[in-house]
């Protein structure tokens, strides 16, 4: 969650107030046309590709990446989901949420997985990604396709493809959402209502 | 309700069911890759610790610790200092001491989980106490129909169990299976029917918000499920019953009975089955039969259970590191930390 921040209200009752729109939807689809054909010129064709959404933000990334890769190289490729939470390095520092469906449809070993994922901040997420494909086999290799890298690295993890490079301060929040991408910040919706150290709320799923 | 313990399924509540359930899903998930495991718990201690024998409960919490990485440990009386003269108290105090994050505990006595709850400073996931509750199994089972209805009519599983009428039939008045059972399934929207003999019945269960009857032959032709309990023969000796033959002539799921079931009526037992007593041996391995899948799913649903328990960290473990936590690589971000200082 930390690289996918989303504008529904969220487990802390918080909720994105944008202040301004990065990249509108067109900015996205010309941007994801690019790294399909991106994709393909590395990897010269899209012969042994996956593609690999990370849940929840990058799934419709990657469902409209793999509908552009049979546009413009006619190949059906691959299309599966991945669910970190349990790989995370974090888990006693967040609060239980019910889980998202992780769905690999290929043994990866010997292919090459491109991972899609909206935003890419701090790393960890791709960290427990790495760890949580190696669980599906050995792939010969994984790329990583973002929509918008905005900085902040922990871990020496980088982007193979980029839709934005987004210079953010920490504290700000970046929204990938059918209206585009947005930056804002994360606010109270009501600063009387409730203290912060509420019982967590129940388990809302993102989507 | 403690958030750290699972004692009853009413400390659950609909929506603690359901978010088990919705983990459960993510582990039925990870239980049927060729390397069932994940790291969710590593360095986490779960503990065993049944006295009172079983074979499936203990063996499922402890593959559900290993598939999380946690590390297990198993209490058996007969081989501790129980048979010295160790007190329980004691027994799980210095269980607690080598630092075990959770204990599974079986005990013949009901309210014997929650006594230990007080005592220790580890989470305890009651499985199995006396003639209480046994809040897995409810889940599993919850879990398994769930599973089996939404097979059936090709869509995704349904997060309650509205609309279904079950009936639970036997010992209901000793079981345990059956006081999980039956809050966990009207928490999610099912009728029950309990049927029994008079003397297997409950004294009182007007605060069940239950149908009893006492003829099986009558309530087979509307329910959706047959749900067997476990007889156990020391109700004949307490003379509870006539004979074994006699129960299961009236209350058995004999061939001749099933045979008379619509065909999409699902059997369910929580095992250990005495086959050709409670259920007939052939319709305990018909197509209508879910025993094996109960068994199956018992590992996804108790990893979602120590998940659930131990994952989110115990209050004031979780707490901590969130609430002004400035250290780089502690966490993810600021939209992190303000969400597990919550």
């Amino acid at each position: 969650m930390a690289e996918r921040e989303r504008t529904s209200a969220r487990p802390g009752g918080r909720v994105l107030v944008p202040r301004a729109l990065v990249m509108d939807p067109d900015d996205v689809r010309r941007a994801l046309v690019r790294i399909a054909h991106e994709v393909l010129e590395r990897n010269h064709g899209s012969g042994d590709l996956v593609v690999v959404g990370l849940q929840s933000g990058g799934v419709p990334l990657a469902q409209r990446l793999v509908a552009l890769l049979k546009e413009i190289d006619g190949a059906d490729v691959p299309l599966g989901s991945l669910d970190v939470a349990f790989y995370r390095d974090d888990i006693a520092l967040r609060p239980v949420r019910s889980g998202e469906v992780t769905s690999i449809p290929v043994d990866l070993t010997g292919r090459v997985v491109v991972l899609v994922d909206d935003v890419l901040f701090t790393g960890r997420t791709v960290r427990a990604a790495l760890d949580a494909l190696a669980d599906h086999g050995r792939a010969r290799a994984v790329q990583l396709a973002v929509m918008v890298d905005r900085g902040h690295r922990e871990l020496p993890i980088r982007p193979d493809f980029v839709g934005k490079n987004l210079p953010t301060r920490r504290d700000e929040t970046v929204d990938v959402g059918a209206g585009g991408v947005a930056i804002g910040d994360l606010v109270e919706p009501d600063h009387a209502s409730g203290p912060a150290g509420d019982a967590p709320a129940p388990g809302g799923r993102r989507g | 309700m403690t958030r750290s313990d699972l004692l009853s399924v009413a400390d659950l509540g609909r929506e603690g069911i359901v978010e088990v359930l919705h983990l459960a899903d993510s582990f039925a998930e990870v239980s049927e890759r060729p390397m069932p495991k994940v790291p969710a718990l590593r360095g986490r201690t779960v503990a065993t610790v049944f006295f009172e024998s079983s074979t499936r409960t203990r063996l499922s919490f402890e593959a559900a610790a290993k598939r999380l990485s946690a590390d297990t440990m198993t209490f058996t009386p007969a081989t501790s200092s129980i048979t010295k003269g160790e007190s329980m108290r004691d027994t799980v105090e210095t269980l607690d001491a080598m630092g075990v994050d959770a204990m599974v505990v079986r005990h013949a006595s009901a309210g014997a989980p929650a006594q230990v709850a007080r005592w220790v400073r580890a989470s305890v996931v009651n499985a199995g106490d006396g003639q209480h509750e046994h809040p897995t199994q409810a889940l599993l089972d919850c879990f398994t129909l769930r599973e089996a209805i939404a097979a059936r009519e090709g869509r995704a599983p349904a997060d309650d169990l509205a609309g279904l009428r079950i009936a639970v039939v036997g010992d209901v008045r000793h079981s345990r299976v059956a006081r999980s059972g039956v809050l966990a399934y009207r928490a999610l929207g099912a009728r029950v029917v309990l049927v029994a003999p008079p003397t297997l019945l409950p004294p009182d269960t007007s605060g069940w918000g239950v149908e009893t009857a006492v003829d099986l032959d009558e309530v087979l032709g509307s329910v959706d499920v047959v749900y067997l309990l476990r007889l156990q023969a020391e109700r004949i000796r307490e003379c509870l019953l006539p004979s074994l033959h006699e129960y299961a002539a009236r209350f058995g799921l004999t061939r001749d009975r099933a045979r008379r079931l619509a065909p999409e009526v699902l059997v369910m037992h929580p095992g250990p089955m005495v086959r050709g007593l409670e259920i007939d041996a052939e319709v305990a391995s018909s197509a209508r039969s879910l025993v094996t899948r109960q068994v199956h799913n018992g590992v996804a649903v108790r990893m979602a259970v120590l998940f659930r328990l131990l994952a989110g960290g115990r209050a004031g473990v979780a707490g901590a590191p969130g609430e002004g936590h400035g250290a780089p690589g502690a966490g993810a971000g600021a939209g992190d930390v303000a969400e597990a200082g919550r």
